[in-house]
């Protein structure tokens, strides 16, 4: 149902050429932050809040794109639906999909930064 | 905050986002276009930034913890008050209407995920036209404000310096009603009023054309003429010729003064009118009937001197009479279809009227109904001049303006007319403005005129000419004497009247002293016939005079009538004080 690539290559090489020096700054940033994001949805499952489930899903989704991880984006974005109409079973099945890809990505962006 | 219109320096701007890596790019991204950025982590912080430092642009992430977008986008655009400070949405939002809702919140638009960096580089660039254009504008506006205001504020100057010129009216006369917007000078509409030293007022009424201060600059000499001639007696065709002559000199071609001039004699009952371009006036009868007074002259500085024609028509009338006179604004009062008043309608209201209610408010009442709650258009002028008994109006030439300079008390002066100017020229203002120097004097111009004007005509008429005042005594007589008079006058030689004035002070006030003598073959000045009763035409001036209680003594040997007039500083400084308390310290 997603055949999406894990990682947009060439929106990663115009961000390297943008960002120049600080694209490794970038990074690391992209992961901490969607890390901290996915310790967020999990916590907002455990407390059966759909709304706030739904809000993160949603900032994750915008900085996958932006950093070229579509893939992962539209699991995001499915998350989001599904927190938003309070379907909880399907988001935590979606939060583990969403784990597992960014185990992906986090591991195709290392080999970016050599 | 920016006052510079050329704008070269990199923009400031403020982005506001959760998302660290997300801030990050944008920020790299704008500053590799050369701005300015400083960046937020959630709405409140980005309000914040914003009340600190300003900025030009601001952009800012639709969903965010603490404050949200859409709500730090409404505290934003509060704060920039009339500035432009153009706000875009940065979104991964997808369904239209959560997009609508950024726009409605204040948006100017949005950037959608992922980004861009040709369209953030061209949305930049467009808005930051826009912010300059608006800025320009608001600029030209805020200096279009400033002019306007300044201008108002000379008008108002302006305003008082012309009302210091024509305030010594006599507008407010108990048989005077008019309307006026309070700044109509400056719509080119003038309205003076001023007694005459020998009885009754006379009365402009004029339309400059165009509007603003070139209309309201021709207004000033307009009324000094105005108010320096009337009040030193000359008629209304003298002060006519005069205006046309200074207004032809001053004003450009294609300004000119549409303008009527009444001249009203309570005495008599009569209206003498000239009216040059304004709409038809209105004399409404005591019966109701009405009769119009058409313009029969080119306005005033269009014509020069020889070809103008000052002469007025003369109008018989009875107290209770009404004169309307008006400016094309009361013809051209717009109602809501654009429609104008018209003469049409003024009529009619003034006919169905009949005898009911005064002309004045009938008119009024009428325009009102006629334009409805439309916004008062301050070009209406209107005047009313109701004819009265002459009692009723005593006390009205008292109005005149008093000099603060001291004149002469001891002076004499001996003036002689001869031959021709007999027949063109009345030497009567020339000698009652040099009695007028005298302070003690001014107020008196009334008396003095009517004793100097009726010691002339005595001798001009029974002296020079030897005209019989009992021709006088029927209807046809009257016209036979005129008549006579005018033949006379044609072919007058070798004829001389002579005025000598002398003026001293005494204890109790002053002495004026008229002496008039004429090269004619001598009469009776106490003619004790009927004609010289004091309801007649002659003689009545000193009859009227002796019944005031003047101190007044008359000797007259035929060909030489002699007056001695006192005046007293009690009377001038009662006087004074009830009725002229503007000029305060004179006594």
């Amino acid at each position: 149902m997603i055949d999406k690539p894990h990682l947009d290559e060439e929106a990663l090489a115009e961000l390297r050429d943008v960002m120049e020096d600080e694209f490794d700054i970038l990074i690391k940033t992209f992961l901490m932050d969607s890390s901290d994001r996915i310790a967020h949805l999990r916590s907002a499952l455990e407390h059966e809040d759909a709304d706030r489930f739904s809000k993160s899903a949603h900032s994750l989704k915008g900085s996958c794109i932006n950093i070229g991880a579509p893939r992962l984006g539209e699991l995001c974005f499915d998350a989001e639906k599904a927190g938003r109409e309070s379907r909880l079973q399907e988001a935590a099945e979606l939060v583990d999909a969403i784990e597992s890809e960014f185990r992906k990505v986090e591991a195709g962006l290392k080999e970016f930064l050599h | 905050m920016d006052d510079s219109l050329s704008d070269n320096r990199p923009l400031r701007i403020l982005i506001a986002d959760d998302s660290d890596s997300d801030r990050l790019i944008l920020k790299t991204l704008l500053r590799r276009l050369g701005h300015e950025v400083e960046d937020a982590g959630n709405g409140e912080e980005a309000v914040e930034i914003f009340r600190r430092s300003g900025a030009d642009i601001v952009l800012l992430d639709a969903l965010m913890p603490v404050m949200d977008g859409m709500e730090a986008a409404r505290h934003i655009k509060a704060l920039a008050g009339e500035r432009l400070v153009p706000l875009i949405f940065l979104t991964s939002l997808s369904d239209a209407d959560a997009l609508a809702r950024c726009l409605e919140a204040g948006g100017d638009d949005f950037l959608t995920k992922p980004y861009n960096r040709i369209i953030i580089e061209a949305k930049i660039n467009a808005f930051n036209r826009m912010r300059l254009m608006h800025r320009t504008l608001s600029h030209h506006r805020d200096l279009i404000r400033d002019r306007n205001r300044q201008l108002l504020e000379e008008q108002k100057v302006a305003k008082r310096v012309f009302d210091n010129v024509a305030h010594t009216g006599c507008l407010s006369a108990p048989n005077i009603r008019y309307h006026a917007s309070p700044m109509s000078i400056f719509n080119g509409d003038v309205l003076f009023a001023c007694p005459r030293p020998a009885g009754g007022m006379q009365i402009l009424v004029g339309d400059f054309t165009g509007h603003g201060l070139p209309a309201a600059i021709g207004a000033m000499p307009v009324a000094e003429i105005f108010y320096g001639m009337t009040s030193k007696g000359f008629s209304g065709s003298d002060v006519l010729r005069e205006i046309n002559q200074k207004l032809g000199r001053i004003m450009p071609t294609g300004m000119f003064c549409c303008a009527a001039m009444i001249q009203a004699d309570f005495h008599l009952n009569q209206l003498q009118i000239w009216n040059g371009g304004l709409p038809d006036g209105v004399l409404v009868r005591k019966d109701g009937s009405l009769e119009s007074i058409a313009s029969r002259h080119l306005p005033l500085g269009v014509v020069n001197a020889a070809r103008f024609d000052a002469g007025m028509e003369v109008f018989h009338t009875e107290p209770g009479d009404t004169l309307l006179m008006m400016t094309d604004g009361v013809m051209e009062a717009e109602n809501r279809q654009g429609e104008m008043y018209g003469e049409e309608r003024l009529k009619r209201s003034l006919a169905d009227a009949g005898t009911a209610g005064s002309p004045f408010d009938v008119v009024m009442e009428g325009i009102h109904a006629f334009t409805g709650n439309q916004q008062e258009q301050d070009d209406v002028t209107l005047l009313s001049l109701q004819m009265v008994e002459e009692s009723e109006l005593v006390g009205v030439s008292e109005r005149l303006p008093q000099s603060a300079l001291e004149g002469p008390a001891e002076w004499q002066c001996v003036y002689e007319i001869k031959d021709r100017s007999l027949e063109q020229f009345s030497p009567l203002p020339l000698l009652l403005h040099i009695c007028m120097e005298v302070p003690g004097l001014r107020r008196k111009s009334g008396e003095i005129y009517t004793l100097l004007s009726e010691l002339y005509t005595n001798a001009l008429e029974h002296g020079v000419l030897g005209l019989s005042s009992d021709w006088k005594a029927t209807p046809d007589g009257f016209g036979r004497y005129y008549a006579e008079r005018e033949r006379r006058l044609q072919s007058v030689s070798d004829h001389f009247i002579r005025f000598t004035l002398t003026h001293t002070m005494t204890d109790w006030g002053g002495q004026l002293t008229i002496v008039c003598e004429d090269s004619g073959a001598g009469f009776d000045y106490l003619d004790p016939s009927p004609a010289n009763n004091e309801s007649g035409y002659s003689g009545r001036g000193l009859m009227l005079l002796r019944k005031l209680g003047r101190s007044l003594t008359f000797r007259e040997y035929g060909t030489r009538a002699e007056i001695v007039y006192d005046w007293h500083f009690s009377e001038v400084a009662a006087r004074d004080g009830n009725t002229n308390s503007q000029t305060g310290g004179w006594s």
